[in-house]
């Protein structure tokens, strides 16, 4: 307990210099406005800025690109909640209930209380990461391919569980989400797979290509075909701030959230995307009413939020205590590492303590200043919502198309982007659900990956996902949770009523 | 014909020349063809910054990610030959590139104008904590004998760690039970927790690792020792001579690029490879800078068509 508060104190010693907190508010601020901005994430910010970065102190540096990516974390709410952009694979969930808040004049409430979960879960992750960051990380050690996958076939319940409709079609977008996923070059031998020949799909279609086109293209589309009822809140914006009741509804998913998140957080592997699906899945299970689900509950919007920052900080387990970054920021943080000569690793909390402990620190400040940051631009982001339809969509376009852009640097991005609006218009239309396929389609990859990996360990024998104690646990709740989520369907034919 | 060829080659001599004089007025775009924080990309930044103060223009890193590299590159080879767009050549796209793709848009060894050698990481060879050998004879016997329970690990086809152990594995003769992975991360976090058994990749991604004592270093496949891992021995010392490899960056410039500027270039990096600061943060990360034989455009030139020689015939032989 000592040697944990003297840590503390270093890391706070070290966070709270003049020149670090200054660091730590850009890295937020930048974070904060990138989030917002739809398509462009975090991934091209840090690398655009990594240069920046050359002449600075390591500490410092670190402590800036870090805020950017947790602050975009928070940023990328907002878009989902205001304008059904999900900017992160993380935020999909969102949109559902947050998006439909919005609509009945709420907006001010989802956010704040997106805000306030965050806070919340940012602030336990902090301690966890700083009390327990080391054993978790043998936890973490435990999962191999055939865990992997288990845990992903339980991600797919959650899928089935989050469609609000027809059982038949979610399904059926899970799989075309899982489909759309294997497109690009074979891992193992170097095939190229339904890409139709075409060079830019060989490395498969981008997350933001697919969730822009699908949600926010198709959104556009579908507002400006009858102008009267077109969709960014014209009515009454209502309370700015959660009320009393409102927290009373929150408090509870918000804990929830924090500890799925966290623990899926610490996971290699981009866990922490499972994070508020998992969530969100247990909220409306546990709801007493789970029909409010997807048409604005409060504990839709708070529970995945929280779920999100807690993993969002968690994934620097793995990266600041083993050096193996878990997904495509960590990766880069490790480059920005590694050219300010911090080789990252398990010696890094023994050899830069200080480093290792601020960063620590920063983070907890870094959620201290997003709150203080993100509460007074709720005001400004809700007379946002005031600006006529007309004049709005064409610039959600074009920032969606700076975004894309700059993901790949690519010109065919956009293009793909488009075409994938117009898939998300058919299928609104039709009445399929998008939420569904994105999820499906996060999971894929790894999925597959993981798939063959446990495959070709076991020499082929799909014995090994059962024997191996922990994947044979997940794979038995992933058939409870489908059992559970199937038999209403067949007592009452599930939410057939809510169909719209 | 002759003539007019070498009437236009005159031309474009000429023209570069006064081109050269004033080269460069604008920054250049260098294109990196792997995602930003990679080996690579840690490379271009680190020279591209201080070639950017000896040309008096910054030195803009695009990274251009996607298949293996070649995309980039593809990109890269098209590019108006005017000197300000230049590229970070790898291993992978300048040596390997023509026996893993087909339809390859680019020849690397006639599409391109050599700038120089930048710097190459040597190739380390890995077991997990758990694995019986303890040195590089018992893991060749080892592997021999136990070829089919044996499973490596890699980054995925045409990556790094892909390559360089299929040459591992040829020159031993055997062929274990390869595991793909999305990445060297993930492949790294497997080999750790022991679900795979040995890989092959750049030194710096596996240094610290080996000093956390987390995977075992058995050799490492270049001609000296390296000061960051001085404890481990060379594949000479450890009984595999003729295994030596690294994954070498250099930077090229698109065909037709005017001779004045790839030499101003050219001097522009020797400057930065002399460059007290810039080598020990290459060197810090296991780097292994060219020596002064191995500068200039001329002798990468002749380096990359006999990488591309050496790995045609292994990289076919394995598919």
């Amino acid at each position: 307990m000592e040697a944990f508060l003297g840590n503390l104190s270093l890391g706070f010693g070290t966070a709270l210099t003049l020149n670090n907190i200054f660091f730590c508010f850009i890295g937020c601020m930048v974070g904060t406005l990138v989030g917002v901005l739809p398509g462009v994430g975090p991934i091209a910010t840090i690398a655009m800025l990594l240069p920046i970065t050359f002449g600075l102190d390591p500490t410092g540096a670190l402590i800036m690109l870090a805020g950017i990516y947790y602050g975009a974390q928070y940023g990328g709410s907002t878009t989902a909640i205001l304008v059904n952009l999900p900017g992160e694979a993380t935020s999909v969930v969102t949109v559902l209930d947050g998006h439909q808040m919005a609509k009945q004049g709420r907006a001010g409430v989802a956010l704040g209380i997106a805000a306030i979960g965050s806070f919340f879960a940012g602030t336990v992750a902090t301690l966890l990461i700083a009390a327990l960051g080391q054993p978790l990380t043998k936890l973490a050690q435990l999962f191999g391919p055939a865990e992997y996958f288990s845990l992903m076939i339980m991600g797919l319940v959650f899928a089935v569980v989050l469609a609000r409709g027809s059982i038949l079609k979610a399904i059926c977008m899970i799989l075309a989400g899982l489909l759309l996923s294997t497109v690009g070059t074979d891992l193992e031998t170097g095939q190229e797979r339904l890409t139709l020949g075409l060079q830019d799909l060989s490395d498969g279609i981008d997350f933001a290509v697919l969730a822009m086109g699908i949600f926010g293209f198709a959104e556009i589309v579908r507002n400006l075909e009858n102008p009267e009822t077109r969709d960014v809140v014209q009515r009454a914006v209502g309370k700015l701030l959660p009320g009393k009741e409102d927290f009373k509804q929150a408090y509870r998913p918000i804990l929830r959230g924090t500890f799925v998140g966290a623990i899926l957080g610490i996971l290699p592997g981009n866990g922490a995307v499972l994070g508020p699906f998992a969530s969100y899945t247990m909220e409306k299970k546990l709801a007493k009413d789970p029909s409010r689900f997807g048409r604005g509950a409060i504990e839709g919007v708070a529970g995945p939020e929280a779920a999100n920052n807690a993993g969002a900080q968690t994934a620097f387990i793995p990266l600041l205590t083993l050096g193996i970054p878990p997904n495509a920021v960590m990766a880069l943080m490790v480059g920005a590492m590694t050219i300010h000569g911090i080789i990252p690793g398990p010696q890094v909390m023994t050899k830069n303590p200080d480093l290792f402990w601020g960063m620590i620190a920063s983070m907890w400040l870094g959620n201290l200043m997003l709150l203080v940051i993100n509460l007074p631009l709720i005001g400004l982001w809700i007379r946002l919502l005031k600006v006529p339809y007309r004049m709005m969509f064409p610039a959600i376009m074009i920032f969606c198309c700076i975004g894309i852009y700059s993901v790949n640097n690519s010109t065919s991005d956009v293009l793909f982007t488009a075409f994938f609006g117009l898939v998300g218009y058919t299928l609104l239309k039709f009445g399929f659900e998008p939420a569904p396929m994105l999820l499906g389609f996060v999971l894929g990859k790894l999925m597959e990956e993981k798939l063959r990996q446990a495959l070709i360990l076991s020499r082929g024998s799909f014995m090994t996902f059962v024997e191996r104690p922990v994947s044979g646990v997940l794979l038995a709740i992933a058939v409870l949770m489908l059992i559970i989520a199937l038999l209403p369907s067949i007592r009452k034919g599930r939410d057939e009523v809510f169909v719209e | 014909m002759k003539r007019l060829i070498l009437a236009l080659a005159a031309s474009v001599a000429f023209a570069g020349m006064s081109v050269a004089q004033t080269y460069p007025t604008k920054p250049i775009t260098m294109i990196v063809p792997f995602a930003a924080g990679g080996p690579t990309d840690i490379v271009a930044r680190l020279v591209s910054e201080n070639m950017s103060k000896t040309l008096g223009q910054q030195i803009v890193v695009e990274n251009v990610a996607g298949a293996g590299g070649t995309t980039g590159i593809t990109r890269a080879s098209q590019a108006k030959p005017d000197g300000y767009t230049i590229m970070m050549g790898h291993m992978g796209t300048h040596g390997a590139a023509p026996a893993l793709y087909a339809n390859l848009k680019y020849d690397p060894v006639k599409d391109f104008e050599p700038v120089g050698m930048a710097a190459g990481t040597p190739i380390l060879i890995v077991t997990k904590k758990a694995f019986p050998a303890n040195d590089m004879k018992e893991f060749v016997a080892y592997l021999k004998a136990n070829a089919d329970k044996v499973n490596q690990a890699h980054a995925g086809v045409g990556a790094v760690s892909h390559m360089t152990c299929i040459l591992l594995n040829s020159q031993i003769g055997v062929k274990p039970t390869a595991v793909p992975y999305g990445g060297t991360g993930p492949a790294l976090n497997d080999l750790v927790s022991g679900q795979v058994d040995y890989m092959c990749d750049q030194i710096v991604n596996l240094v610290s690792q080996v000093k956390a004592g987390s995977i075992k270093a058995l050799a490492i496949a270049s001609a000296e020792r390296s000061p960051a891992l001085p404890d481990v021995p060379t594949t000479k010392e450890a009984g595999l001579p003729e295994y030596q490899v690294a994954a070498w960056n250099a930077v090229f410039a698109p065909k037709g690029t005017p001779k004045d500027v790839v030499a101003k270039l050219t001097s522009a990096l020797n400057t930065a490879l002399d460059d007290a600061g810039t080598r020990k943060r290459l060197e810090d990360l296991g780097g292994v800078l060219p020596t002064k034989d191995e500068r200039g455009g001329e002798w990468l030139g002749k380096f990359v068509a006999s990488e591309v020689a050496r790995w045609n015939p292994v990289l076919k032989a394995s598919k």
